[in-house]
């Protein structure tokens, strides 16, 4: 048992399970000698060699179609796009092909394939380095969405994420990477990819939250709780196949739900949320659903991002509204 | 300024005659008959496919009529365990790769299971979108070298492709990391309407690959010689030395770009009667003619044979049952999520509300 950052964890599963599948390879820009920006990689060129591990020239739709090729022959490719804000070059082969080949050719042929991706705001980067655009690639069928939000689920998470036979998105919140330790047993065990984390039980309202968001929200729900309000508090994680069903749930235990993500609000998961909870469940509800999200604006340069993602303030105001609803 | 020298290599002039002795290796009559019958039942297969579709039993389809020798001569060329990752104006290798013609019907009648090949377990299916598929092909090429056997990706594209950023990315990666990938680009002039001399101020195609770092030549795309001995030369040196390839066939598109198209909107009809008289089946029976003999009793045969398995295709084709109910939830996910399942049972219960 070890204690890591989530970076470190990311490290760990990728080199388990490079070691355990040699088809597996791990190509993006820098992530070779230098290890990723963020260092994710840091390390695996060393061992698994410039066959294994690759740097790709800046060209991000071949990265996602080169390991598109390479996934339908067998290899397991594990492709990082440096950051969110760089991949829309890409969406052309994940929306065409990566998400559809298994369909397109009746099972024929398919796409194991891992594309990780550093996402969010908060760590003070430059322009377009900030984004939470998880929901456009939830609204493509045929793809797996997954965030962890703590160095344990990032290493459950993505050992499963590799594993999976189907392509997957593995959105890493970059804001906690080295956001403190978590102690992780290194079993190469797999977290489910279709089912989300109760991280705080409660019986007066949900908080329902995924990636670096997840911080701000259980700090709300400690504060609440010093207010006498019991905030039951899940990590939704796979953002999709979205687990509804935990949500409802909690929801009819509580009977109220608040959703908090960074990203911008319309078609945000929240209202996906939202929606599901209204078609399934509108009945448990004792007060409006709220979303506690980041605007629709462009995400601020860094003098202001602070202003757009939700604060913790944001939420308490939120979880006293739907208390104080009559 | 100092240009690259592409060459053009050509075997046929346009009547069938040899401008250069023909390499010993094809010089075998049974083989050239047999990659004439290729031609021809690429022909007829592609006129019984615009009749489908103009009787409303396929969808659009996209004609190959004028350029069967190149695809043709890519399918015979290539060898089992390479891996073809094709445009969707590509029949014709696809014909030659062991892909059933019913097959093909399928897929152009609406019906992904036209691409669950019985045979080419490993092929890409037809790419729409243009120019993606170069880089699936520089991926497969990757997984190729891994295995060490020698095998080469082979890809095609069109000339409009070659003004995508794919296009540039694939042929990039190719040459920098040294990928056994043949890239065969149709340069049938047109990219639907717009005429190649509007899609670049580069010399030639050919020298876009040049400018990557990769070997690169134009061959007459009507020959079906050349096609042959390009394709197998280029394949050979892949084979040998792990490098990428390029071809740039010239042909012209004697044809609408898809069964949706109108091309007198905007091809001059003196062009299009100029390039006629260059197509590949002409010339390749004059050739036939005039240094084998052929009769024109062989010549009814090859037709009336290709012509009855299209029609045996066209018949099978028909046969074919429908897709189960709701198939299309099935491979969209190795196994299928709650939530869709959910949507499945929503729809068949639907479907069967209305019966």
């Amino acid at each position: 048992m070890n204690e890591l950052t989530m970076i470190e964890a990311i490290n760990l599963a990728l080199s388990q399970q490079m070691r355990h599948d040699e088809n597996i390879i791990v190509l993006g820009e820098d992530v070779g000698a230098n290890g990723g920006v963020f260092r994710a990689t840091d390390g695996l060129q060393q061992e698994f060699g410039e066959q294994r591990v690759f740097d790709t020239p800046l060209a991000e739709s071949a990265i996602i179609g080169m390991s598109i090729g390479m996934a339908s022959q067998g290899l397991k490719p594990i492709a990082e796009i440096q950051f969110m804000g760089f991949i829309y070059p890409a969406i052309d082969q994940i929306l065409n092909h990566a998400a559809r080949l298994r369909n397109r050719t009746r099972g024929r042929l398919s796409c194991p394939l891992v594309i990780r991706v550093p996402f969010g705001g908060g760590i003070h980067a430059p322009e377009h380095h900030s984004e939470s655009t998880e929901a456009i690639f939830a609204h493509i069928p045929g793809l797996r969405v997954v965030i962890p939000s703590s160095p344990s689920r990032a290493y459950g998470l993505l050992n499963a994420a590799i594993q999976d036979p189907d392509p997957v998105i593995f959105l890493e919140p970059k804001r906690i990477y080295r956001d403190g330790k978590q102690a992780i047993i290194d079993d190469a065990s797999t977290l489910p990819l279709d089912t989300c984390f109760i991280l705080r039980e409660g019986i007066d309202l949900s908080l329902i939250s995924w990636g670096a968001m997840i911080k701000e929200t259980l700090e709300a729900a400690e504060l609440l709780a010093q207010k006498g309000i019991d905030a039951e508090v899940i990590d939704l994680a796979t953002i999709k196949p979205l687990d509804i069903a935990s949500i409802i749930d909690s929801v009819k235990k509580t009977g109220r739900c608040i959703i908090v993500h960074e990203a911008a609000r319309t078609c945000g998961l929240g209202a996906e949320i939202s929606a599901l909870l209204a078609e399934k469940s509108i009945t448990s509800l004792l007060a409006p659903i709220q979303r506690v999200t980041g605007y629709d604006t462009v995400m601020p340069m860094f003098k202001n991002e602070q202003h757009y993602m939700p604060s913790i303030q944001r939420i308490i105001k939120a979880a006293i509204n739907a208390m104080e609803y009559r | 300024m100092i240009t690259a020298r592409i060459k053009r290599q050509q075997y046929l002039d346009t009547n069938g005659i040899l401008n250069r002795p023909l390499p010993a290796h094809i010089d075998n009559r049974e083989q050239l008959i047999e990659l004439y019958q290729t031609l021809v039942t690429t022909r007829l297969f592609d006129e019984a496919a615009v009749n489908l579709q103009r009787t409303g039993i396929i969808g659009t389809y996209a004609q190959s009529r004028g350029q069967e020798a190149i695809g043709g001569a890519i399918g015979k060329a290539m060898l089992c365990d390479d891996v073809f990752i094709p445009y969707y104006r590509d029949i014709a290798t696809q014909i030659q790769r062991g892909v059933r013609l019913e097959e093909i019907l399928q897929y152009w009648g609406g019906d992904e299971r036209g691409s669950c090949f019985a045979k080419q377990k490993h092929d890409f299916p037809l790419c729409v979108p243009i120019a993606t598929q170069f880089c699936h092909a520089i991926g497969v090429a990757f997984a190729l070298k891994q295995r060490a056997n020698q095998n080469v990706a082979v890809v095609t594209g069109g000339d409009g492709s070659t003004s995508k950023g794919d296009f540039y990315e694939a042929i990039n990666i190719a040459g920098a990391m040294s990928l056994p990938c043949l890239f065969v680009i149709n340069n049938n002039q047109w990219a639907i309407s717009v005429p190649i001399e509007h899609q670049t101020a580069a010399e030639t195609i050919a020298h876009k690959a040049y400018a990557a770092g990769i070997e690169s030549t134009q061959i007459e795309g009507n020959d079906p010689i050349a096609m042959l001995v390009g394709v197998q030369q280029a394949l050979e040196k892949i084979r040998h030395s792990g490098k990428p390839f390029f071809i740039e066939a010239i042909s012209y598109r004697i044809c609408d770009h898809t069964t949706a198209d109108d091309a007198t909107r905007y091809m001059q009809a003196q062009a299009l009667q100029d390039a006629i008289k260059k197509e590949p089946l002409i010339r390749y029976k004059k050739f036939l003619c005039q240094y084998y003999d052929w009769s024109n009793e062989e010549d009814l045969r090859v037709y009336h044979d290709s012509q009855q398995v299209v029609h045996q295709a066209v018949e099978d084709f028909q046969l074919i049952k429908q897709q189960q109910d709701g198939e299309f939830f099935d491979y969209m996910y190795q196994d299928l999520p709650v939530d869709l399942a959910e949507q499945k049972q929503t729809f068949l219960d639907e479907l069967k509300r209305h019966e």
